[in-house]
């Protein structure tokens, strides 16, 4: 059991500042148990959002030091000594201490083109291990929103938010267009709507995915391979109609009746 | 004062598995829908889920049906469940597997393209459709993208304070508060569908998080409505024991189901020595026998680490009562050395990824330290199985925050079907009762002003108690009276400590404003919270048997006279502090086609 000093920044969107708890800290603790501590005992009005409490939710997430962590899976023992630092996501407006507006994701994820799948086959679809991979990857995203925090495109640029989805629906764009059940055509809004091309693939989003989902490299590159050169390359516009129908006949294998 | 007011069709209070599956199943019968949740979208404790959904699909037993499904899970509850909620779950879950697949879900599959599935506790087959080690995640994405694409009102981080009535007692509506600005809002509903979730948090050690302060329980029994079963909870045998910060954090079922075992302090196997009568038929006598199992189920008999939950908790309770526990209280889980590290990380990424990040461990060669957590009520509200109706003309309940389906012990697997299963039903109960028109129009404005008074309450005393400081003695009082062995002099103990609480509630200050301030949440959630514990406590205290998550220390054994009915709980007076009364609720009984099924497995 040792004292440790957090400075947690407190204010409203009119402003603020950081202010300083010292607080006990016990073997295996979490940054989150000690703004837990500080709000049991000194200030019981330190807003922070938490549910799980195990990495799973993603409701946490919070700059810590600078950088963008969930506190609930972020020791204190392997933060360098010192005062530790903790601040609200930057690029949300804030509600309250480190409570930020994250209705930007709520918004992008209501214009999302839904899965359109053919009819189910009675004993459900057909599909196979290596197919649903791909997408499972980017179904384990739990929505800590860090991936928008850090990405600069809407971090530096305010005026971006209005037509760049970032990278939490850039997964969401490739699972989908990747699953093996959808014959929905999204590539002209992911290109003109998401803003896909506004990214410049600097990787800031998979260095700080909780889940390590290969954000760049799994989603991002092939989702620009697949909508932005074909939008102006002729030879890639010919191999998309031909990918098309590749996509088609994914989905009417599986409502092939069992063999 | 005026406060925003909207009005609804259906409104539905949680957003976890059932209310999603509600959401959806009204809004596509084109009503005007709204989903209320104290937490963002997509946050609810249903992404804690691990292990998988039970439904008898078929895929990888073909032997499977509906009735082995139904007989499982009502001796899992030891015969106290609503069979008819059982039948229906057993007969349905199939379909509502398959249907989240239209919308989006991406199962594991068998090598011939279908569902896979996974071994649980206490069911006869493989039969947990699951991905990897976090299917909640799955299943509440699933939804939430159903639900968002469909154009449903979803009012996040809104929390509800109590049900409104019309002045003849149909439900009318409820009394919130929006957490980013602390201001009131009402909203008018002809319906509403409780799926609120779990009570765990009024114990210390659970793996709940702070949303599962039972607050669908305490409005409904404020409403009018009964609780049932309420004495029933469910330890889960594996949560983790240290470090300390992460007690009663869950390790999934899905680590025995793979192969993982149960070892002493000696290295014994010890849950051998905990078979309990009803299961030696189908439970293998030896290692040797358990371990063939895994592979082929016809040619072995279960491991009894796969025994049903309440079992198993009670084994590691005994343990290490016994002197043979770990260091920090518990017992051993072992897959390290009964699996390849590529097999353990390839089926518990999840679980792999928690005990090396939080607790230093690495689960692919050294044991686990686990032992029993709070994880699920069994009770709830009473509901009709067909259209999840309550007693109050206009409520609905499914989920968790229900009563009857799991009986006195829950089987793993069965929640997520449950969720799918009832919510969709509660969404259809909810229509059905809008169009046969006996609806309320207006709200008693008296109950709203009434509710708000007692939320500001707390900032306008001069001095008094922090909640966080009454928050932390519950918990410690409910674990150390009500928790998985019960005793008389405890349960009376309690039920007079909660009395002393509810003077201590009254008397809360809340600092600070009423933006985003989560000292005044923890004083709104804490009436909640003592009304479950009361009903919890009495309930406890009058079945004087021990049946599925019930244990007496005092009455060691199951009684035949407290298998016949439920307990249920009903307020006078409707405040959070009036009393509570308790009368004995008969079981339905049992059609004779069903009755064979159980007894051709007895």
């Amino acid at each position: 059991m040792t004292d440790v000093t957090l400075r947690v920044w407190r204010g409203d969107a009119s402003g603020g500042d950081f202010e300083n708890y010292t607080t006990t800290q016990n073997e295996g603790e979490v940054v989150l148990d000690l703004i837990h501590r500080i709000q049991a005992t000194e200030a019981p009005d330190l807003a922070c959002r938490w549910n799980c409490k195990a990495g799973k939710c993603g409701s946490c997430a919070a700059e810590i030091n600078g950088k963008p962590r969930l506190m609930c899976m972020t020791r204190m023992d392997q933060l360098p000594e010192g005062p530790v630092t903790v601040t609200p996501m930057k690029t949300f407006p804030i509600i309250r201490d480190l409570v930020t507006d994250v209705s930007f994701n709520y918004r992008m994820a209501e214009k999302v083109p839904a899965l359109l799948p053919p009819p189910m086959p009675e004993g459900g679809y057909r599909m196979f291990q290596e197919d649903v991979e791909r997408g499972q990857e980017f179904r384990k995203c739990i929505e800590c929103f860090m991936c928008q925090d850090v990405c600069h495109v809407i971090r530096d640029h305010e005026d971006n938010k209005l037509n760049y989805a970032g990278p939490r629906f850039f997964i969401r764009y490739a699972e989908l267009e990747m699953h093996p059940l959808d014959t929905n055509d999204r590539r002209d809004f992911i290109r003109e709507d998401a803003g896909l091309g506004y990214c410049n693939i600097t990787k800031c989003c998979t260095e700080v995915c909780p889940e390590g989902i290969h954000i760049t490299d799994n989603a991002i590159i092939p989702l620009k391979e697949r909508v932005v050169d074909a939008h102006y390359d002729p030879v890639a516009w010919l191999g998309r109609k031909i990918r098309r129908k590749t996509k088609v006949s994914t989905a009417a294998a599986a409502v092939q009746p069992a063999p | 004062m005026t406060n925003a007011h909207h009005d609804y069709d259906v409104l539905i209070i949680g957003a976890g598995g059932a209310g999603l599956r509600a959401a959806i199943e009204a809004k596509q019968k084109g009503l005007r829908v709204a989903l209320i949740t104290k937490s963002l979208l997509g946050k609810a404790h249903t992404v804690m889920a691990e292990g998988g959904m039970a439904a008898a699909l078929g895929n990888v037993y073909a032997e499977d049906n509906w009735m082995v499904h139904f007989r499982d899970t009502m001796r899992g509850g030891k015969y106290l469940n609503n069979y008819r909620m059982a039948e229906l779950h057993a007969k349905e879950a199939p379909q509502r597997v398959l249907e989240l697949e239209q919308w989006g879900a991406l199962f594991d599959r068998t090598k011939d393209g279908k569902i896979l599935q996974r071994d649980f506790g206490g069911h006869k087959y493989a039969r947990l459709a699951h991905v990897g080690d976090r299917t909640g995640l799955e299943l509440i994405r699933t939804l939430q993208q159903k639900v968002v694409s469909m154009g449903t009102d979803v009012f996040m981080e809104c929390k509800v304070l109590k049900l409104v009535h019309d002045t003849e007692g149909r439900i009318a509506g409820c009394v919130a508060y929006d957490r980013p600005t602390g201001e009131f809002l009402t909203f008018g509903a002809k319906a509403i569908i409780l799926a609120t979730g779990g009570s765990g948090k009024s114990w210390k050690f659970t793996s709940n998080s702070w949303e599962g302060t039972g607050d669908g329980h305490a409005m409904a029994l404020w409403a009018g409505a009964e609780l049932i079963d309420m004495e029933c909870i469910q330890f889960h045998p594996t949560g983790m024991v240290w470090p300390l910060s992460v007690r009663g954090l869950l390790v999934t079922e899905g680590v025995r189901g793979d192969g993982g075992v149960l070892r002493n302090s000696l290295g014994e196997r010890f849950m051998f020595n905990y078979v309990a009568p009803m299961f030696r038929a189908e439970t293998a006598e030896s290692e040797e026998e358990a371990d063939k199992w895994y592979d082929d189920h016809t040619a072995g008999r279960r491991p009894p680490e796969l025994l049903p939950r309440d079992e198993v908790a009670r084994a590691i309770n005994a343990e290490v009562k016994a002197g043979r526990g770990s260091p920090h209280g518990g017992v051993y889980l072992d897959i390290g050395s009964r699996r390849s590290a590529e097999f353990i990380r390839r089926r518990l990424p999840s679980m792999y990824h928690q005990f090396m990040e939080l607790a230093g461990v690495d689960i692919t060669k050294e044991s686990m330290e686990i032992g029993p957590t709070n994880h699920y009520i069994m009770g709830g509200v009473k509901v009709d199985a067909e259209t999840a109706a309550t007693s109050v003309p206009g409520l609905f309940a499914a989920g968790e925050v229900a009563g009857g389906m799991h009986g006195a012990n829950r089987l793993g697997g069965n929640s997520l079907s449950d969720l799918i299963v009832f919510g969709r039903r509660a969404g259809m109960g909810a229509v059905e009762y809008i169009e046969a028109g006996a609806v309320a129009h207006t709200m008693n404005m008296a109950e709203v002003e009434e509710a708000i008074a007692g939320a500001l309450a707390p900032f306008e005393k001069e001095d008094g108690e922090n909640p966080y400081d009454i928050q932390r003695d519950l918990q410690e009082m409910m674990q150390a009276n009500v928790g998985i062995i019960r005793t008389e002099s405890e349960l009376v103990d309690a039920i007079a400590q909660l009395d002393v609480f509810t003077e201590r509630v009254k008397n809360i200050k809340v600092k600070g404003g009423r933006a985003y301030n989560p000292g005044w949440n923890l004083a709104t959630d804490l009436p909640a919270m003592l009304t479950v514990s009361k009903c919890v406590a009495l309930g406890a205290n009058l079945r004087k048997e021990s049946r599925g998550g019930h244990t007496r220390e005092d009455f060691p054994k199951a009684d035949d006279h407290f298998g016949t009915f439920n307990l249920a709980h009903s307020s006078d007076g409707g405040n959070w502090d009036s009393p509570i009364t308790t009368a004995e609720s008969p079981l339905l009984p049992i059609p004779a086609e069903l009755k064979a099924l159980l007894e051709e497995a007895k």
